[in-house]
């Protein structure tokens, strides 16, 4: 960290594919791009090299009180606090048309930023003016209750917004995870300071401006670059944030759900880690299966909190299977994120690349075979080859403990109640899949997985539509379709007597 | 994560495209010239009606011919139903999300030609321009906007009675969906039924009135722009054959009519030749109740409104006003000098109606109050000139039993009488055979809970009238119909649930 002497608000930017735009590097609060208000600053770096690109404002706990204060007078003076529910949602159609109108820019800057695959990034984009615009249409159709209990009373509900929200986004999804939370933060009347993570702060800056340039009041949408230790903490303790989202690793789900309960008892949602089971029964259509193995795992790089990292075959297939396996993992194409060709690109930083090959070294330690991959790709940027291990036992830590890289283990299982014990032996539950042709099969596991999500025939086949979260270790409360609403409402019963 | 969004790209159209030999010149009272299509609009294209059969609307302002369009005929409304019925087939894969988008990018075309939107409606209607575009066509693209984002919103439920039995439903389009919308609100009752119809799935057929067809053909040019596949909107222009004809097709899937209380008991009787279920959006006479701690002026404002708007041609308008013993005459004298101050602005503020058919009938009930001894306020006159103009009519001191206490007027005409308790005013708004819509004026939360509760009607305004919002159902009780529009209601008219079982063990 160093000071802001150097780093202006804005600066331009080219990047490997050509694409030259005006980056916001300030703080965004009360509707202005500003600096830190003890002038800090830190480094933004390139993952496909390893190089450092820039530097960005860092916002302290100070920022993060002036953000509060803004976002506090947003809600309750001012223009949102007046505004029409479809008013609201409008504002958040018109937010999706111009993340459409910059889709190029946006996903360009997630490449960059993450090191994803462009044509990744793309999709990601898609999926936030997807949901973004989904949200925006659930503003005006947020409805309470009108219930009978005697003649002598008349009562009503209503779904009132909290007031403002503190959200907390990983680096994984950096855009997604911006639209994720804004979307029905917003639709649902809140107002929000949003921290982005340090690694990866650029595309939520750009989407600020899209805020603005859409019309938000001030104050009612403010974004901080910045780290955990210091601006997060201060989100998840503060006396004036009523509620607080939060996506990223269970370890540190546990501190914002402590920090929540220890200030103000500020309502709390977390969207944690994953250990998903990937099961595929011998009457599946292998070479489909195979496919979303490799999706399922390596997609991201695998780093998706529902990543399918724990594959179990049926022993009658297994070693068609893994011989199947083995060659679509080396088929990836993993590298530069602007070449079109890509799908894998490179790890977010160096301590995640370090974190995941210190696994690869732990699994051959505890005894598992590595069937493909366990190196690193290249000898420039954070890219690791896509891994696989055999010859794993339950208890090894690579298969309980999330490693959030593209090292999945393969195992056995004999029948469906074995496939169902060895897919619940843990302690997570965020996704999983079960590939099979079979109705009842289908049926049977959907219902017998203690999971969030569970994909038949496929994997990793997120929308905005269908509601995402985990059971267990992998989290509270659930994200998108109708549901992320709850998260974002609290109700309030009026009972009038009439007599 | 796979995106499912696919971004649709689908080109817009110059505005020359909408020159097709199915068009006339039309001159606005503004003085601007645009092309209005004259054709029926099928599977995106204008033509001409099978036996060249064609009717001509006239500006209410002056009496004076616009243009002359197509009336479809029974082999047009076959084409027309067959068309859509056909379109069913890819529009069935077309998911919500992408149903919502369609209807985002008419919505957007709707703003943009607001004005002239505003000016072809104003000029079929006689209504004020400002006022159209303001109210009508802002509602429009309120309207649209909002079922667009209810597409992708549609759930059904899934429910597990016991472990062998996993049960779902699905909540789907009805298919092909009849929509004949009346001439008092032309473009605006169409978007009312065509955005949630559209939103849940469906293709539609939609019949304007043959006094009104203008808006909802020109319509027809952003429903191509927008990029709706052809045969999902479809838009015939004709008479009341037309309808009669729409409404017992047999391979229609379901019918929403607006109008009358007589016109929609012959559409349920055509249906239920095909057992085709419907929505009925009829009249009504309805009450504003005053009661005597009501803010007085405000009460004289919205009841003004309440009936005076759109020349008294709105089926929720509140033209039959009931008031407390203690303010009845002090209530009748501020309506009245309200009224003459509103005449004093402008003498035609409130517009003409629709055509002369119309003014000799709401004339003719002005002739029958005076006749039956209601005490005449003001008005009651036509005003001589160009056009279909008549005086805003106040009767006081009617009874219930006269026929302008009973009947359905339409026109600029409020009745008033003088009630003596909360229960006696309830129980004489409740005596109609119409269930609309009523209005409450009182400062007393009880009195103001207590009486919606107790009137039997759709709609209650509480210090208001008439100001209904696209979120809130609007519909009435008994002789005005059934089926609500408008809120989430109106999704559910045009959906229709399949229940699906799953047999997970259980073995004979």
């Amino acid at each position: 960290m160093s000071s802001t002497a150097s780093v202006p608000l804005f600066q331009k930017f080219k990047l490997p594919n050509g694409v030259e735009y005006e980056q916001p590097l300030g703080l965004f609060i009360n509707g202005e791009f500003v600096t830190g208000k003890e002038g800090k600053a830190f480094e933004v770096i390139n993952p496909s090299t390893g190089n450092v690109v820039g530097k960005v404002h860092e916002a302290t706990a100070a920022d993060v009180d002036i953000a509060v204060d803004a976002a506090e007078t947003a809600f309750y003076d001012g223009p949102w606090s007046k505004m029409s529910s479809a008013d609201r949602g409008h504002l958040l159609l018109k937010l999706a048309d111009l993340f459409e109108e910059n889709l190029t820019i946006l996903a360009s800057i997630e490449a960059f930023d993450n090191g994803k695959a462009i044509q990744l990034a793309k999709g990601d984009i898609g999926a936030c003016i997807g949901c973004l615009r989904y949200y925006g249409g659930w503003a005006d159709k947020i409805h309470g209750k009108v219930i009978e209990t005697n003649s002598g009373s008349f009562n009503f509900t209503k779904q009132e917004p909290i007031g403002v929200c503190g959200q907390i986004i990983p680096w994984n999804f950096p855009l997604l995870m911006w639209a994720w939370k804004i979307g029905p933060a917003i639709a649902c009347g809140n107002t929000v300071v949003l921290k982005t993570a340090e690694q990866t702060p650029l595309g939520g800056l750009f989407a600020a401006k899209l805020c603005k340039e859409a019309g938000f009041p001030p104050g009612v949408i403010n974004i901080l670059s910045g780290f955990g230790r210091t601006a997060g903490a201060a989100i998840a303790s503060h006396m004036k944030i009523h509620k607080v989202a939060f996506t990223g690793s269970t370890l540190v789900g546990r501190q914002i759900m402590k920090a929540a309960a220890e200030s103000n008892l500020k309502k709390v949602t977390l969207e944690l880690g994953g250990k998903s089971p990937n099961i595929v029964f011998e009457d599946a259509d292998i070479d489909r299966a195979v496919e979303w193995i490799n999706f399922g795992i390596y997609y991201n790089a695998g780093q998706c909190c529902c990543a399918g990292s724990r594959v179990y075959v049926q022993e009658s297939i297994y070693d068609k299977v893994i011989e199947a396996f083995r060659k679509r993992a080396q088929a990836n194409v993993v590298g530069n994120p602007f070449d079109e060709a890509t799908f894998q690109g490179a790890q977010v930083s160096e301590a995640q690349y370090n974190r995941i090959m210190s696994y690869v070294e732990l699994g051959k330690k505890e005894g598992a075979t590595v069937e493909v991959g366990g190196e690193r790709h290249g000898n420039e940027g954070y890219f690791i080859k896509p891994t696989v291990f055999s010859n794993v036992t339950e208890d090894m830590r690579i298969m309980q403990e999330e490693i959030f890289g593209p090292v999945c283990a393969i195992a056995k299982f004999k029948d469906l109640d074995d496939a169902i014990s060895k897919g619940n032996s843990t302690t997570y539950g965020l996704a999983s899949a079960v590939h099979t042709g079979s109705l009842s099969t289908a049926m049977e596991v959907a219902n017998r997985l203690r999971a969030g999500t569970v994909w038949v025939n496929s994997y990793n086949t997120l929308h905005w539509a269908l509601p995402f979260g985990g059971y267990g270790e992998s989290g509270i409360g659930r994200e998108l379709g109708k549901e992320a609403l709850r998260n974002y409402t609290q109700v309030k019963t009026v009972s009038i007597n009439l007599s | 994560m796979i995106v499912r969004h696919r971004i649709l790209r689908l080109g817009t159209l110059p505005s020359s495209r909408y020159f097709s030999s199915f068009e006339s010149t039309v001159k606005l009272p503004t003085g601007i010239a645009y092309r209005q299509p004259t054709g029926l609009f099928i599977s995106n294209e204008f033509g001409a009606s099978n036996d060249g059969k064609q009717l001509t609307t006239y500006n209410p302002r002056s009496g004076k011919p616009i243009a002359n369009v197509f009336v479809a005929g029974s082999p047009d409304v076959d084409y027309a139903v067959q068309t859509a019925e056909s379109a069913l087939r890819s529009w069935r894969t077309t998911s919500g999300t992408d149903r919502g988008i369609l209807l985002y990018r008419l919505c957007r075309l709707i703003e943009e030609h607001k004005t002239l939107l505003g000016s072809i409606e104003a000029f079929d209607t006689g209504k004020p321009l400002d006022t159209v575009v303001a109210d009508d066509i802002q509602d429009c693209i309120n309207v649209t906007r909002y079922y667009a984002g209810w597409a992708d919103k549609i759930h059904g439920y899934s429910i597990q009675p016991f472990a062998e039995k996993f049960a779902y439903t699905l909540h789907e389009p009805f298919g092909v969906c009849a929509l004949i919308v009346p001439w008092n609100y032309p473009l605006m009752l169409a978007l009312w039924k065509l955005a949630p119809a559209i939103a849940a799935g469906n293709t539609v057929v939609l019949k304007p009135s043959e006094l009104t067809p203008l808006s909802s053909l020109y319509l027809g040019n952003l429903i191509t722009e927008a990029g709706f596949p052809p045969g999902v909107v479809n838009i015939l222009s004709g008479d009341g054959n037309t309808g009669a004809v729409l409404a017992s097709h047999p391979r229609i899937n379901k019918i929403s009519f607006t109008g009358s209380a007589t016109t929609g008991k012959k559409i349920m009787h055509a249906a239920a030749s095909n057992l085709i279920p419907v929505v009925l959006e009829l009249g009504g006479k309805s009450a504003a109740i005053i009661f005597e701690d009501a803010d007085l002026e405000q009460a004289v404002k919205w009841c003004y409104s309440g009936i005076m708007s759109n020349s008294g041609q709105i089926c929720s308008a509140t033209s039959r006003i009931l008031i407390q013993e203690s303010i009845y005459k002090k209530f009748v004298e501020m309506f009245k000098a309200y009224t003459i101050h509103r005449m004093s602005a402008d003498p035609l503020d409130h517009g003409p109606q629709i055509s002369d058919v119309q003014l000799e009938k709401v004339m003719q009930y002005v002739r029958s109050g005076i006749e039956e001894g209601a005490h005449l306020v003001y008005g009651g006159k036509e005003i001589i000139g160009p056009g279909y103009f008549m005086q805003p009519t106040i009767f006081a001191d009617v009874r219930d039993h006269m026929k302008i206490a009973q009947e359905e007027v339409f026109g600029p005409v409020v009745v008033m009488d003088k009630f003596t308790t909360q229960s006696d005013a309830i129980q004489r708004a409740n005596s109609s055979t119409y269930g609309l819509a009523s209005a409450i004026f009182t400062k007393s939360l009880t009195l103001a809970v207590d009486t919606s509760q107790k009137l039997e009607v759709g709609m209650v305004w509480v210090n208001s009238s008439q100001d209904s919002d696209f979120r809130v159902p609007f519909g009435g009780f008994k002789m005005s119909g059934f089926g609500q529009e408008l809120g989430e209601y109106a999704v559910k008219n045009y959906l229709r649930p399949k229940a699906v079982h799953l047999n997970l063990g259980v073995s004979l």
